[in-house]
């Protein structure tokens, strides 16, 4: 079989589950990946490093930044030139966006957030979670070639092989932009929770210790974001000694303690790590959507009948700005550092 | 502006979906407007009280939808339409943009479709880009701000690494996030309106359609199996105590 895998990038920092992508690909046959973007030739050098039989480069002005119209239309013409039989995609926000209007350009069909997928009688059978992950389809595609973006963390990372060489083709790029990019501003603090293994998240009651004072001259609001910034200092220590990376709920999102980019849930990042360690979450069902496949779920909070629990292997009832930084040290001598 | 917010219906969030006969099930839990569908609206809702205009809520789904539907027209839609025919039964989200786009076309001199990130039940967050494609018109996606000149838009886009500023030619097809501000309640007076509102629908024959054929297929709906997890509460003297219980739990689970 023939699978084209896009390595989705953005500035040259890859998505890894691109990599997850193209392990995929590889058990299936020839794997030829595509990398978009000017000055993207590190990128495909990459892609030939984690296993890739043949790069397609689209290093063009055109593809400078990313732009949804100029990307599919030259998805489109390469799907059409190549055959493949499938185009593997990491789910980005971006690549919905790409597989939905490439698709639709060939006529093919797209299965968004596939967690797995097999091989029955020559069809590709993909399962999806829907429903916010409350149920799961198993759903196949009658036209060729068809789309499939995979959720992260659900398929094993191929072995990068420093220094592999190979093919890389440089690729006509379609200039036909609709939108021009005028700006740019950098999230005050990039964290890639789809990827994390380990994730720290604080909720609502991470604002609440009472033995702190704020400094003089805070309206209650201010005093509230000053009390939550330093709980979440104390997650993020957490997350810091298990090499890990820092989430939060809506509450906490909505409350002003911490950027939009670290949510977990409905309306922020699903996400599938080895242990998540909830503190002072109590447990919106709309949180619980987006952590409830972690392999491992920690939760600390101080009202024993928190939902949270429900979903917990451990948990502690207590206060969390005793029991985090303990956490924090007990881990810190375990792990040796 | 002429603008449209593009809904759906959906069950509440907080309902027991479950699989049942092959079919999805989701027992007598409400049917409500698909929440991010909400900030569509707000976002539309804003333009026009800046810019003037009108305001159309378009859903396609069975006669039921059309309390989604009304649910826009209280928070302050103009009007509504619901896209509802027989032979929609097996939609896929390319259909549904096909669907969608000859709506937009029979409306006619549309500025500007909205939609919401994606929804809640199949999820898959891709009809809005697929929309802007069948209409060829240029997609603005995960918007958090909206800006109206001169005939072109300038939006805000909400993405992972940032804020990025974009600037498109109208018409076009945007998707809103939540940054876009929390969506209004409808009012006394919007519920009272809705309430009372005839919203036509419209079937294939209408907006001089047929109904695509699906090339997404589901073969098999499953009921994940439920995590049967049990807490274990861990104790102790002191949290440093605790802590090192927990730590030597957590390891040994061998995760990390």
């Amino acid at each position: 079989m023939k699978t084209f895998v896009y390595i989705d990038h953005f500035k040259g920092e890859v998505q890894p589950a691109s990599w997850e992508a193209l392990g995929l690909a590889k058990s299936f046959g020839t794997a030829i990946a595509l990398v978009f973007g000017e000055g993207a030739d590190a990128v495909a050098k990459t892609a030939l490093e984690y296993g890739a039989d043949e790069v397609l480069l689209g290093d063009d002005p055109a593809l400078s930044d990313y732009r949804a119209e100029p990307y599919a239309s030259t998805l489109t013409a390469l799907a059409s030139s190549r055959t493949p039989d499938l185009i593997l995609l990491p789910t980005t926000m971006r690549t919905r966006e790409l597989a939905g209007m490439s698709a639709l350009d060939l006529n093919s069909g797209v299965l968004v957030d596939v967690i797995s997928l097999e091989i029955q009688d020559e069809k590709i059978v993909a399962t999806r979670p829907i429903y916010e992950g409350k149920l799961l389809e198993k759903t196949v595609c009658s036209a060729k070639p068809q789309f499939i973006t995979l959720r992260a963390r659900n398929f094993p990372k191929p072995a990068r092989e420093t220094g592999r060489t190979g093919t890389i083709t440089k690729v006509e790029a379609k200039a036909d932009a609709l939108t021009t990019v005028e700006g740019y501003s950098a999230s005050e603090s990039v964290v890639n929770l789809s990827d994390a293994g380990i994730i720290v998240s604080g909720g609502r009651g991470v604002s609440n210790n009472p033995s702190l004072t704020p400094p003089a001259g805070l309206d209650e609001k201010q005093a509230e974001i000053w009390r939550a910034h330093q709980g979440f200092a104390l997650v993020g220590d957490l997350a810091k000694a298990l090499g890990g990376a820092v989430g939060a709920s809506r509450a906490a999102v909505d409350g002003g303690y911490i950027p939009y980019s670290h949510q977990v849930g409905q309306t922020g990042k699903v996400v599938t790590p080895d242990l998540y360690i909830a503190c002072g979450i109590s447990g919106a069902i709309q949180h619980l959507v987006g952590m409830r496949n972690a392999k491992l779920i920690v939760a600390i909070n101080k009202d024993a009948d928190a939902p949270i629990f429900k979903l917990a292997r451990y948990g502690v009832v207590g206060d969390l700005f005793a029991i985090v930084p303990a956490l924090t040290e007990a881990f810190k001598k375990k792990l040796g550092k | 502006m002429k603008i449209i917010a593009c809904v759906k219906q959906v069950p509440d969030s907080e309902a027991k979906v479950k699989a049942e006969n092959g079919q999805v099930s989701w027992g007598d839990a409400p049917l409500v407007i698909n929440p991010f569908d909400e900030f569509a609206v707000e976002g539309a809702l804003q333009q026009k009280e800046a810019l003037g205009g009108t305001v159309t809520a378009l859903c396609i789904g069975p006669a039921s939808a059309k309390d989604a539907l009304k649910h826009a027209l209280a928070m302050g839609a103009d009007n509504a339409i619901l896209v509802s025919d027989a032979a929609l039964s097996t939609l896929d989200t390319a259909g549904a943009a096909r669907v969608l786009a000859a709506a937009v076309k029979k409306i006619g001199d549309v500025d500007m479709v909205l939609f919401g990130r994606q929804t809640l039940d199949d999820g898959s967050g891709i009809t809005a880009a697929q929309t802007a494609r069948v209409l060829g018109w240029p997609l603005l996606g995960l918007v958090g701000q909206i800006k109206v000149d001169a005939g072109s838009v300038t939006v805000e886009r909400v993405i992972d690494e940032g804020r990025q500023t974009v600037k498109a030619k109208l018409p076009a097809v945007l998707s809103v996030v939540q940054s876009i501000g929390e969506a209004r309640y409808p009012s006394f007076m919007g519920i009272r309106k809705a309430s009372k509102a005839e919203i036509p629908v419209w079937s294939l024959s209408d907006i001089s359609t047929s109904a695509p054929a699906a090339i997404v297929t589901r073969t098999e709906l499953i009921t994940p199996p439920s995590r049967e997890v049990v807490c274990e509460f861990i104790t102790g003297e002191t949290p440093a105590d605790i802590a090192e219980t927990l730590v030597g739990k957590i390891l040994a689970e061998k995760v990390l």
